[in-house]
């Protein structure tokens, strides 16, 4: 349940769903994403879900904080209602050229590669939200033992397809952007297809993730 | 053969019903296409973008009798040189804009908020933005582009929006269609005013922050960092201290939210933001500030108020009523 609602400026709502990051609470964020998506309320313009918060932005010409207050509090959110999650194998090659940050996590977490692939590829991740970049998923949750801080300086550019780790999180990254995650392989395919109009995001909310690995050739002869 | 022929004939056509286009000599340092922004893809990464100052694009539109919405060019600090070919057409400059018009032999000084027709081989030079960041400039007709996600509004960074997400490039030809048939002569006594004071409400991590770094951030004067873009504008000035956490779990974001990372210098997220961060949040600059913010160029000081929610929503409304006002007067 929503804690607590206050206002973000004057043209947005700031719900807050509390301070834990777990998917029961994430859960609860994206079915009042999917519950005030589906009203289709006047003036909302968009809506951001993220670990534990949803930001509600509106047209201060066309509605107001307390009007919406008074009708996100009074919404009716099915909590028995399926989320209608995807589940998405993500392939990966973990080649030397891919995992750029390979050495720097053996250190940190001393543990030999092998060991840390293992980890990761035996594991179902949650999607707890997607933006930042277009499309890029924050997934979780790592094991205790695999999670790391961000690079102390981030990359400029972090290539396309890079699957990064950071705390608990994994992410993908959509396209080249600069950033900071501890890059460990690359995915040859297509997680934001900007050509799409709708849904040109492959990875939701609340979409379950496994990630297999794959070889070098592999990756090459992708079919995407 | 027969398909090949089609193919052909399709292109002949294109190319005797499409005879108005303006060509680019010099593109300006960050041209780009912008309407009213796309809505409802912040939850996948997607930012509204969009005209940066609402009020000039809405005025530019209006005084060459385009409908409210269509999509006209921004330029920031030097602006496009343009030379255009066809039917007679108008254009509009809106801003604080120095710009001449070339037909034939005459140079002609222009003037922002006042249409001015352009002929077959005429050129348009937008020479600078004066202490000012953006300026747009309307055509009377719509461009030949093609929209994303319902707007035609570019994102460089993302490479999002019309023109394939790219600036505007020197030696492109942009087709403009749907000429209006009734040009008419339109003049708008306007004056864009500058702030140095920018309005704000206290954002949701704003005990965050030391009483010292509070104090700060409502009595200091920030200045304006080059680092500025579409974006977002870094502030440089008195270190705003944290004495809780310098990161949050990420959480979305909207155009006007201040963040101060670690280093203690306000960064304000604009149009073109990333959808989500980490950083604390301390304010938030009011809706009817944003245009005027927006327009703040390197190196100007700005101060922030405290308002409360009450108080913005009904700034806003004036700062509403009063654009409507001049749109009516056009």
């Amino acid at each position: 349940m929503i804690k607590n609602i206050s206002n973000l400026g004057d043209a947005a709502l700031y719900c807050d769903f509390g301070k834990e990051v777990n998917k029961d609470i994430n859960s609860q964020v994206i079915r009042y994403f999917k519950s005030i998506q589906k009203e289709n309320i006047t003036g909302v313009n968009n809506l951001t879900p993220s670990y534990n918060k949803l930001i509600v932005s509106f047209d201060l010409r066309k509605t107001n904080f307390k009007d919406l207050k008074k009708l996100i509090e009074n919404l009716e959110i099915n909590n028995s209602d399926d989320l209608k999650s995807k589940k998405i194998e993500i392939p990966v090659c973990c080649d030397e050229n891919f995992s750029l940050d390979i050495k720097r996590l053996e250190e940190k977490l001393k543990a030999s590669k092998e060991k840390l692939f293992d980890n990761f590829f035996n594991k179902e991740f949650f999607c707890y939200m997607t933006g930042f970049i277009a499309g890029m998923p924050f997934l979780g949750d790592l094991d205790e033992n695999m999670r790391v801080k961000r690079l102390e300086t981030p990359r400029v550019k972090v290539p396309k397809g890079s699957i990064g780790i950071t705390e608990q999180f994994t992410n993908i990254y959509t396209y080249e952007s600069p950033g900071g995650w501890n890059i460990i392989g690359n995915t040859p395919l297509s997680i934001f297809d900007s050509s799409k109009e709708v849904d040109p995001n492959l990875i939701n909310p609340g979409d379950v993730i496994t990630f297999k690995r794959i070889t070098k050739d592999q990756y090459k002869n992708y079919n995407y | 053969m027969l398909l090949l022929l089609k193919e052909l004939l399709k292109i002949n056509i294109k190319i005797t019903i499409i005879k108005n286009y303006f060509e680019v000599v010099r593109a300006g340092i960050n041209t780009t296409f912008q309407d009213q922004g796309r809505k409802n893809l912040y939850h996948i990464g997607i930012p509204f973008s969009g005209a940066m100052d609402n009020r000039n694009y809405l005025l530019a539109n209006k005084l060459v009798g385009n409908k409210s919405d269509l999509s006209v060019l921004e330029f920031a600090y030097q602006g496009p040189l343009l030379k255009y070919f066809g039917d007679k057409i108008n254009i509009a400059i809106t801003g604080d804009v120095n710009f001449t018009i070339k037909k034939n032999n005459d140079l002609i000084n222009g003037n922002c908020y006042e249409t001015f027709s352009l002929e077959n081989g005429n050129e348009i030079d937008i020479t600078s933005t004066n202490r000012s960041v953006y300026g747009y400039l309307a055509f009377s007709g719509e461009f030949d582009l093609k929209s994303q996600w319902s707007s035609y509004s570019v994102n460089t960074k993302a490479n999002i929006g019309s023109n394939d997400g790219k600036k505007l490039q020197v030696n492109q030809k942009i087709n403009i269609f749907k000429i209006n048939q009734n040009l008419k002569d339109k003049k708008l006594n306007y004056i864009n005013t500058k702030i140095e004071n920018i309005r704000v409400i206290k954002g949701t991590n704003f005990h965050y922050f030391s009483d010292q770094g509070k104090k700060i951030f409502f009595e200091k004067e920030f200045i304006v960092s080059k680092l500025s873009d579409r974006m977002g504008m870094r502030l440089e000035g008195s270190k705003i201290e944290n004495i809780i956490n310098t990161n949050i779990k990420s959480e979305g974001l909207i155009k006007g939210v201040i963040q101060v990372p670690a280093d203690g210098n306000p960064i304000i997220m604009l149009s073109d933001h990333g959808t989500i961060g980490g950083y604390p949040k301390i304010g938030v600059v009011i809706s009817a500030d944003y245009d005027k913010l927006v327009q703040l160029i390197p190196g100007s000081k700005i101060k922030f108020k405290e308002v409360e929610l009450s108080s913005a929503e009904t700034l806003f409304r004036l700062y509403d009523l009063e654009t409507q006002n001049l749109i009516s007067q056009i």
